[in-house]
């Protein structure tokens, strides 16, 4: 019950500090309205191609709207000192980190729909199968999140949590088979996709927007939920070994 | 009856630096424990360790009689901590905060809300509990943390330097807190850098130099052996060369330091005579403006025990020394 008061306090104070103030809210909005509008002028194509560029933009959306705010947030806080506030209250380091990334997670579950919301306006989206599509979306939050967590646990400063996040974000977008098929990329570079977390989040995607997946959906699935557990233990280690040394 | 710290054999290095050198001490129930040292002296590491925030290199330390290595978090439960830097959420409402660190410790809201009222109330902030904590005075913000660290009512308290860095009034009310704190029987372990705060406020004294604990007593013991000393203080415009060695041989029963720039110290087991000393220093063509006889003190103590000047290490912190 005191871990459950604590969680739920951590969770709500995160939403109400950061992911539900204005500009986080412009930044939800604007941020996938921006890829949308850049993709069709680009794409040149018409609205009839809203449902091939609909997993690159939620997939975008989700992978920068979390990793942005939850690898800023955690390293401002370290910096501020009240992280030390956290790691001083009697709950589990797990529920804590849990705690703090849930609102990451919810925000970037709000990111994708952005894309959809418009889709649904302009397009036919009735042959989503959206039971796959959630957990798409939900296992990409997660794994983004706790992407940005490694890369805030690692790092000192905000502004290095930011150039860490590029490094990872940029190639991961065109590595993952998001806008590219993995099969036309150059050999050398498939075995780096395959080690990328949003590759199989990609593949879930397009499986449940055109029904175009290349692997199984349950492989997917599991895939993913592997790299959220191996970034979930790498950022509770690194956290032991640095804040609590 | 178990004591509320149990420490023995405490390590803890970084690097080549051994921060902490196998420290043992234990803090009574109910007590006022000061652990005293200058910068860098290993206060802040050991505070850390025994709070959970770092993991002593070896040894064991119990709170409340809990094996912290065992189960930190159930000694977590018995503690409260407050830093040395004032740690609370600048974008939320003082009582907010406080509400939020009830809320950390599994504190139900009426049971929060009402805490936190109650001691906005007690200490003074009341008429600012809904404003922003980033907006609060550097007192202010103090007397919070020290709020937001007792909020879950614990029976020890933690408090690292709690009046460095805020003015002589705040200091004041702060140290009436502690005082009451301490009254109300929370147990507290105060680690500060005033060697007269910790004089006023505590019952017990740890001294740390280097990582070492170099004296352990209650302050009457450790006043013991300068109470029945006899200090002056002359301060002059300035002292003529050579001043000190013609004093030894004129007063040999008496001895002379120069503990500042034209300040001479002068000590006996005895009353010290300052009219011959004075007049002495004025046929030698010093202008003396003030002989001020002294109260001896912990500083004196300190200074004999750790050969560190009290002015020196308060001078130190204020500009921003390691811990």
């Amino acid at each position: 019950m005191n871990t459950l008061t604590a969680f739920w306090n951590i969770f709500v104070k995160d939403m109400r500090t950061y992911y539900l103030k204005p500009p986080n809210v412009s930044w939800g909005i604007i941020f996938p309205l921006a890829w949308t509008g850049m993709f069709f002028i680009r794409s040149g194509s018409g609205l009839e191609s809203i449902p091939a560029l609909l997993p690159g933009l939620v997939a975008i959306s989700i992978l920068f709207g979390t990793t942005s705010m939850l690898s800023v947030t955690v390293t401002f806080e370290k910096k501020n000192r009240s992280f030390e506030r956290l790691l001083l209250a009697p709950i589990s380091l797990n529920a804590l980190m849990l705690a703090k990334t849930g609102g990451a997670i919810v925000f970037g579950v709000i990111n994708a729909f952005i894309p959809v919301i418009m889709a649904v306006f302009f397009a036919d989206v009735s042959g989503i199968f959206w039971t796959v599509f959630l957990a798409a979306v939900f296992f990409i939050a997660v794994a983004s999140t706790f992407l940005g967590l490694f890369i805030a646990v690692s790092v000192s400063e905000v502004f290095e949590a930011q150039t860490f996040s590029n490094f990872f974000r940029f190639p991961m977008i065109f590595l993952c088979g998001l806008f590219f098929p993995i099969s036309r990329l150059p050999w050398l570079l498939r075995p780096i996709s395959f080690c990328l977390p949003l590759t199989y989040g990609a593949d879930l995607l397009h499986g449940a927007i055109g029904g175009s997946n290349t692997m199984p959906l349950l492989l997917d699935l599991g895939l993913l939920l592997l790299f959220c557990t191996a970034l979930f233990a790498a950022s509770l280690w690194n956290i032991r070994r640095k804040w609590i040394a | 009856m178990t004591d509320a710290v149990n420490v023995s054999g405490l390590k803890k290095r970084f690097g080549e630096v051994e921060a902490v050198a196998g420290i043992s001490f234990s803090v009574h129930q109910g007590e006022l424990f000061g652990f005293l040292g200058p910068n860098g002296a290993g206060k802040t590491t050991t505070i850390n360790m025994l709070t959970g925030l770092a993991r002593p290199d070896s040894g064991t330390f119990s709170i409340g009689g809990i094996d912290c290595l065992e189960n930190p978090r159930g000694a977590q439960h018995l503690i409260g901590v407050v830093p040395d830097e004032s740690n609370l959420y600048p974008e939320l409402s003082g009582f907010d905060n406080l509400c939020f660190c009830g809320a950390l410790y599994g504190m139900r809201k009426p049971d929060r809300e009402a805490r936190a009222r109650g001691l906005l109330d007690s200490f003074g902030l009341a008429g600012a509990g809904g404003r922003k904590f980033g907006g609060y005075s550097k007192g202010m913000k103090r007397k919070l943390t020290i709020a937001a660290g007792i909020m879950h009512s614990p029976g020890i308290l933690f408090l690292d330097e709690p009046t460095t860095g805020i003015d002589v009034a705040s200091a004041r009310q702060v140290r009436a807190l502690i005082q009451d704190l301490h009254d109300g029987g929370t147990t507290i372990f105060l680690t500060t850098h005033y060697i007269e705060e910790a004089e006023r406020l505590c019952g017990r004294i740890a001294f740390i130099v280097s990582g070492r604990i170099v004296r352990t007593d209650t302050v009457e013991n450790l006043l013991q052996p300068v109470m029945n000393r006899h200090v002056v203080h002359i301060t002059c415009e300035s002292l003529p060369d050579g001043i000190r060695e013609g004093l030894v041989s004129l007063f040999p029963a008496l001895a002379f330091t120069l503990p500042e720039k034209a300040m001479l110290r002068a000590e006996a087991d005895s009353p010290v005579p300052v009219g011959p000393v004075v007049r002495f220093l004025e046929e030698a063509g010093a202008v003396v403006l003030e002989a001020r006889r002294i109260r001896p003190s912990l500083e004196d103590v300190f200074v004999e025990i750790t050969g560190i000047e009290a002015h020196a290490m308060e001078s130190e912190k204020r500009n921003g020394g390691g811990r």
